[in-house]
């Protein structure tokens, strides 16, 4: 499985380059936009994210590979769950479909009150922009910007002001407490800094779900410490965060553990620990 | 997101990478700035040729020794000649010319006090100031009593007061020593500029054409004869009008060639008409060259930029850029790298022009019209060799791109 993950990633890379045919096979269908009338079983308030029987394939040539075989999942307002796996057990595709990266094979994914899984390309960058704070592992910031240029860097794809842009990204900026590091670039930031940077880009637009990827992966013990307790500040004030780890004692932070393997979700519960 | 919005974010991008930029738009920058100069020179030349018909008029002729430039160069100097009995017969026998002006010249030392210059002395008649159009701005010309005394008198052409570091006003009714003879100043004539198609007439000193003939040079070989022709009369029945007087006079065998040429000053300006058309195409071919090479240039950055960058359009895309921003970013980009290169170049054109005119005493005019033509050509430059890495970037997959490193 990590192999094929390996030699798909190189097949990828040369579409840049020339006409390549694509390898994973996506149902026109999916492409269009929302039927209005699926709209009626909309789930019940509160409910952020609700998976129904996702599944995703890869074809692979002579093979097809299942990453995603069936996943059924909901999430409440306010959660602070925990998806765990080792490699290989379908976390980062899971992910990728929360985070509206990618949609499923088969299967409807629903977020805040709206399925997802059929939006075209645009309407999918639009959800991501509004309903999803991504925090990854390396970061991932704009090294040629700084910290403010770089918080504000979603509110520009909003649409949103200059001046407005400016004070939500200060805002986000003291939230995290790096008030006083607006006009540092990345470079001149240490590791816990960037990534608290990287925290309130996340946060700026106010999203649904915060989508942190082993945050604290890059990060020394301490660091990560810090980091942590930056998330339940957070969900203490509301948020809604979903981490997707496989260290045990970054997880054991969450409030709900679920577990994949071979794209199922093997466990889901919540932890007792409060 | 904005247009303004999309230019900061390509101003960022082509600062972060100030020295690869600079070297991308270097060749849109020599390009346009060789255009720029190439156009005003063009445009100078141009102006300058129609200022001279202006004020010389199309309806004087000028007669040189020799055969025509078209056959292969004019004949030898000493076999050919133009003299005082040519002009004489001219003016006895042609029909339809007002005025003919002798110009006997060589060139002679010219003195005043301890400064010492070389100049061409061209000995003439009175009517040479009315036929060339030329004025005066201190004293008189050469008058006929003048030329029946064979008196030593001088105008000056504007340039000469100045090479002896002289006063104008000072130096009429002064002493000055041509070819060790004394003259006395008359006048000194207003400026001309620049001249196409004959010796610089500011630098010339004029004298009457008797004295020349027989106290200073003891020769009655013109270098130039120039023709006045009469209203009403067609230029060319005028050249055919002096090719039979002249032909004549020289006894030149029916059949055989001239030995002198009769030129058309409307000629000149064809000639430099033809220049300037010529050095037109020869720009828009620079033109063409740089600007494609300068496209692949910036098209070969894009391209490198976008795989460079392929994790910063990954991220951009998952914090909510659509393809269409992304697709934008990388046109503006392109364009403003275009764009850079074309004010840079007008920049280095404007200054090269200014240099030029300047160090060469040569009319050079940068329109408004050329940089505004730069201007449109470097953008679009930009933005055809931006076109197809911006779609590359814009149809990368963010999943991929994020992975990128």
């Amino acid at each position: 499985m990590f192999e094929n993950e390996e030699k798909r990633f190189e097949v990828r890379r040369i579409k840049l380059w020339g006409s390549y045919k694509p390898t994973r096979s996506i149902d026109k269908t999916l492409m269009a936009t929302p039927d209005p009338s699926a709209s009626t079983d909309s789930p019940p308030a509160g409910q952020v994210i609700d998976l129904q029987s996702i599944h995703k394939n890869y074809d692979m040539g002579s093979e097809t590979i299942h990453a995603l075989n069936g996943v059924d999942c909901r999430m409440e307002v306010n959660e602070y769950v925990a998806i765990m796996g080792p490699s290989g057990s379908g976390k980062s595709t899971l992910m990728n479909i929360i985070g509206c990266l990618d949609r499923p094979s088969t299967g409807e994914y629903w977020l805040a009150g709206e399925n997802v899984s059929k939006l075209n390309d645009k309407a999918l960058a639009r959800v991501r922009n509004r309903m999803i704070g991504f925090v990854f592992q390396t970061f991932n910031l704009l090294s040629k910007s700084n910290a403010l240029q770089n918080v504000e860097t979603p509110l520009l794809y909003s649409g949103i002001g200059r001046r407005e842009r400016r004070n939500r990204a200060l805002e986000a900026l003291e939230r995290v407490g790096l008030g006083d590091r607006t006009f540092h670039k990345p470079s001149e930031l240490s590791g816990g800094q960037r990534q608290r940077v990287a925290v309130a880009r996340a946060l700026v637009n106010d999203p649904a779900i915060l989508l942190a990827d082993e945050p604290t992966g890059n990060l020394d013990t301490r660091t990560g410490e810090d980091i942590m307790a930056l998330f339940e500040e957070l969900y203490s004030a509301g948020q809604t965060i979903i981490l997707v780890t496989h260290e045990p004692e970054i997880a054991v932070r969450a409030k709900r553990h679920i577990h994949l393997r071979d794209g199922e979700v093997t466990e889901d519960y919540l932890v007792e620990n409060g | 997101m904005s247009l303004l919005e999309s230019i900061r974010i390509a101003l960022g991008a082509i600062r972060g990478n100030a020295l690869r930029s600079a070297l991308t738009i270097l060749m849109i920058v020599i390009g346009v700035g060789c255009v720029i100069i190439g156009a005003a020179f063009g445009s100078g030349t141009q102006a300058a040729v129609q200022e001279q018909m202006n004020t010389l008029g199309t309806n004087v002729l000028s007669i040189w020794p020799g055969q025509s430039f078209g056959r292969g160069g004019v004949a030898s100097s000493n076999r050919v000649s133009l003299t005082i009995d040519d002009y004489d017969a001219l003016r006895r026998d042609s029909q339809f010319l007002s005025a003919v002006v002798p110009e006997l010249r060589s060139g002679r030392q010219v003195k005043f006090g301890n400064k010492n210059i070389y100049g061409t002395v061209t000995g003439t008649t009175p009517n040479y100031m009315a036929v060339n159009n030329r004025e005066l701005t201190h004293g008189r010309m050469i008058t006929q009593s003048d030329l029946a005394a064979r008196r030593r008198v001088a105008v000056l052409g504007y340039s000469i007061p100045t090479s002896l570091e002289f006063a104008p006003t000072s130096l009429l009714g002064r002493d000055i020593s041509i070819g060790r003879i004394i003259f006395k100043v008359i006048g000194v004539f207003a400026e001309v500029g620049s001249s196409y198609g004959g010796p610089s007439v500011d630098d010339a000193i004029y004298i009457p054409l008797t004295t020349a003939r027989f106290r200073v040079f003891g020769s009655d070989r013109l270098g130039s004869l120039s023709a006045e022709v009469k209203e009403n009369i067609g230029v060319d029945m005028a050249m055919v009008d002096i090719e039979r007087v002249l032909r004549r006079e020289h006894k030149i065998r029916p059949g055989d060639p001239n030995d002198f040429t009769i030129m058309n000053r409307g000629v000149f300006s064809d000639m430099m008409q033809s220049i300037t058309s010529t050095l037109s195409t020869y720009i828009i071919g620079i033109l063409a060259i740089s600007l494609l090479i300068g496209a692949i240039g910036i098209l070969s950055i894009m391209l490198v930029s976008v795989t460079e960058r392929t994790r910063e359009i990954g991220v951009r895309k998952a914090l909510g850029a659509t393809r269409g921003n992304i697709l934008t970013q990388f046109i503006v980009e392109a364009i403003t790298l275009g764009a850079l290169g074309g004010l840079f170049g007008i920049i280095l054109g404007w200054l090269g022009s200014e240099a030029i005119s300047s160090q060469f005493d040569m009319p050079l005019i940068v329109e408004m019209q050329t940089v505004l033509i730069a201007v449109a050509v470097s953008v679009s430059v930009g933005f055809l060799a931006g076109v197809w890495p911006a779609y590359l970037a814009s149809r990368l997959d963010p999943i991929e791109a994020l992975r990128h490193d």
